[in-house]
């Protein structure tokens, strides 16, 4: 096996913004600045742990209320009704629409739940700077990056049904403050996958 | 300070190889986010917290249209909270709905405050919560005046007819029966919709009914201490000399029923809340002026009274003076009959001013009436059954004085007072009538009857004959003497052999005649002449008057 050699051991940092390879002093590496662009330069993005930590965490607390309250509601021939995520995937499983019940529950339960395991592994064994499974948590952390983009379904639909149902008296449908908190996880889950330095997941030894 | 001010140069200055080491106190300000976001779930949650109300449970007989989670609770069509459970109660007679209401709606659970189901209902004082239609139905609040707070609730089956804080006055009112009045049914103030009946009971006696109307304000006002109400339902025709009369209230009491009432007198302060009035059957009885002491009488007829009813009227001189309470059939033993007891009550007030003029007697009113209806007897009053409709055979009492009655005297002691009787007009018109009948059942109709058929037999027989012989001789009569005619006709017209004859005939008539009367002249101067012939000098002719005759003649 070869030993891959590393731009920590060689005193080099790229630049984040112009990708400038730059020789940096060992004790100075925290803060220097690019000597073409100007940006700060940092081996690895500065708190990146924390912040996604951070973010990760505040997510899941905003996943409370999204799921408790309405998200959306429904006034149909003069008759409201509040919706939440749940009981509209409910509704849709007992109603005979499958599809819908199982598109919802993967864009609003099952994507966020593993956007919170998968970021809080990543975050976990980067801490550790474990060895373990490396290639694996590289393709998970893509994989988080790739549904971030689809993340906001539900969002998206509460929003278009809002604007297209507006009869009136006859149907209107208007959100409700659940869908903010929704999207709010959604918009964490985004930045603490941001947040995350993947090439965090290298770092530490080669072999246990 | 320094720090800030280094980060400031950092920025600005060229980069440099080595830099001042970068604070570590930037990595707490991310955890600021988490933070912020507990606090705002908490706060939802401290919010969700203080903005329940109490629970409540109201009990109803069904949870129709009742949904958990879904059916609101609503005052003044403000929703204050929501039903949150609905369960059966422990011996199944009815349903048992919880209802969180909203902290700010905690005042309306009240001891006295009423829930009821709003449900779409159609009837013939209109329709009311057709909104819940669509919606499906609601819980209504109506809240209670009670100082204390209570917990659970008996719903009302119906909505309430008065909801409290309505300005307006409650009335009590007695009636016989109810008629077709109902909870809502309005009440009309010169044909103003001006209120409604809230609530009706039937006594515990089960003799009256209790009837609570609300009057909105500011009718109610318009209520004083002598205002009368009467039963505006259906319609009220009267066919009096002026023609007919059609009067109602609107097009609803005719179908649903209604109150009307009106001031006997003008002006009277309003009556206070809760006083009660009697419900008169129709305007006419309640705008009558009050009948005042009434008095019982018995009357015995002897014969049957088909077609008096209680209720009848009790006339006397024309004028109603009381109406039949009661009808009961006697025995009369020794003469095997059945004599009728009528009862009647008359009220001497209708009487009017006259009876200021009527002699007094002495004792209480009673006592005053019997002496007085005695000596009345003693001159001849007596009640008599009549005939007051022809048609229907409807009889009424009336009191009359008849000449010629049998003396009978009254007992002033007698209770109850008891008038003597004399058979009714239309009895003896009866019986008028049965005599009639019964001589014409006397005649020997049959025999007339056969008479006149055998009659109608030969007449029927001569009637062929005539046809069959008569009429063509008659005929062949009649063109003989048509024939004849023509004949006749031909004879005497002018140019006929026989007119000619005669005018000839005629002529030679006249001629003679002349001759005649020149030969009488002649004679009458010559009577000599018939034996000596005539004289040579006697004229033959006259010239003066027979030549006029003569002429007459010729024409």
């Amino acid at each position: 096996m070869t030993v891959q050699l590393r731009a920590s051991t060689l005193g080099m940092v790229g630049c984040h913004l112009c990708g400038l390879v730059c020789e940096v002093p060992p004790d100075a590496a925290h803060a220097s600045s690019c000597p073409r662009c100007g940006a700060a330069l940092h081996a690895r993005r500065p708190n990146s742990l924390a912040r996604a930590w951070a973010c990760l965490l505040a997510a899941v607390i905003f996943y409370v209320p999204a799921n408790i309250l309405p998200v959306m509601h429904t006034n149909m021939l003069g008759r409201g009704s509040d919706s939440t995520i749940s009981t509209g995937i409910v509704e849709f499983w007992k109603a005979g629409s499958y599809g819908i019940a199982l598109v919802i529950f993967i864009a609003s339960v099952a994507v966020p739940c593993a956007k919170f395991l998968a970021l809080g592994l990543l975050l976990v064994t980067g801490k550790r700077r474990t060895p373990w499974a490396r290639r694996e948590r590289a393709l998970l952390y893509r994989l988080v990056e790739l549904v971030g983009y689809w993340s906001m379904l539900d969002v998206l639909v509460v929003a278009i049904v809002a604007g297209i149902v507006k009869f009136k008296a006859l149907a209107d449908v208007e959100p409700c403050i659940g869908i903010l908190f929704f999207g709010g996880v959604v918009i964490l889950t985004m930045l603490a996958a941001m947040q995350f330095d993947p090439r965090i997941t290298w770092d530490g030894n080669e072999h246990e | 300070m320094v720090t800030n001010m280094s980060d400031v140069l950092e920025k600005i200055a060229p980069p440099k190889a080595s830099a001042i080491s970068a604070p570590r106190r930037r990595i707490s300000l991310v955890w600021i986010l988490p933070v912020l976001a507990a606090l705002i779930g908490l706060s939802m949650v401290v919010h969700a917290w203080l903005s329940a109300g109490p629970e409540i449970t109201i009990d109803f007989q069904t949870a129709e249209g009742l949904e958990v989670e879904k059916t609101p609770v609503k005052y003044k069509d403000v929703t204050v909270g929501v039903v949150s459970a609905i369960a059966l109660s422990y011996d199944g007679s009815h349903v048992t709905a919880t209802v969180s209401l909203d902290k700010h709606a905690a005042n309306l659970a009240r001891a006295d405050t009423r829930f009821w189901v709003v449900r779409p209902r159609i009837g013939l004082q209109g329709v009311s919560g057709i909104d819940t239609l669509l919606s499906g139905a609601y819980i209504g609040v109506d809240k209670g005046t009670s100082a204390t707070p209570s917990r659970n609730f008996r719903g009302l089956e119906a909505p309430p007819t008065v909801v409290n804080g309505t300005p307006g006055k409650s009335f009590v009112l007695h009636a016989d029966d109810l008629g077709s009045l109902d909870i809502g049914s309005p009440i009309y103030y010169r044909h103003i919709r001006v209120g409604r009946v809230a609530s009706y009971r039937l006594d515990s006696d089960g003799h009256d009914v209790t009837l609570e109307i609300f009057i909105d304000a500011p009718y109610d006002h318009f209520v004083a201490a002598k205002t009368r109400f009467w039963h505006a339902s259906g319609v009220d025709i009267s066919l009096g000399a002026d023609g007919l009369k059609l009067d109602t209230q609107s097009l609803t009491t005719v179908l649903a029923g209604g109150i009307a009432f009106g001031n006997a007198e003008e002006g009277g302060a309003p009556a206070p809340a809760k006083t009660a009035f009697e419900l008169a059957k129709d305007q006419r009885t309640a705008m009558a002026p009050s009948d005042g002491d009434s008095q019982y009488l018995l009357l015995r007829f002897e014969d049957s009274l088909r077609g008096l009813a209680v209720g009848a009227p009790v006339e006397f001189a024309g004028l109603n003076i009381g109406r039949v309470v009661s009808l009961d059939l006697d025995y009369d033993a020794p003469a095997r009959r059945f004599p009728t007891l009528v009862g009647v009550v008359i009220y001497p007030s209708r009487l009017g001013g006259v009876l200021a003029r009527l002699p007094k007697y002495s004792g209480n009113s009673e006592q005053q009436a019997a002496a007085f209806l005695a000596n009345l007897v003693q001159h001849g009053l007596r009640a008599q059954a009549r005939s007051g409709n022809l048609l229907t055979g409807q009889l009424y009492v009336s009191f009359e004085f008849v000449s010629h009655a049998p003396n009978v005297a009254l007992d002033p002691a007698a209770r109850p007072i008891s008038i003597p009787t004399v058979p009714g007009s239309f009895d003896h018109m009866q019986e008028q009538i049965a005599t009639i009948v019964s001589k014409v059942e006397k005649m020997p109709l049959d025999a007339i009857g056969q008479h006149l058929d055998a009659s109608l037999v030969d007449l029927d027989k001569s009637l062929k004959q005539v046809n069959g012989e008569v009429l063509p001789a008659t005929t062949r009569s009649l063109q003989q003497a048509g024939l004849t005619f023509q004949t006749v006709q031909g004879a005497l017209s002018d140019n006929a052999p026989l007119q000619q004859n005669l005018q000839q005939t005629m002529l030679q008539v006249q001629r003679t005649a002349q001759s005649v009367r020149t030969l009488t002249d002649m004679l009458g101067r010559h009577p000599d002449a018939l034996l000596k012939g005539l004289p040579s000098d006697a004229r033959l002719t006259e010239p003066t008057p027979s030549s006029t005759v003569s002429k007459e003649y010729a024409q």
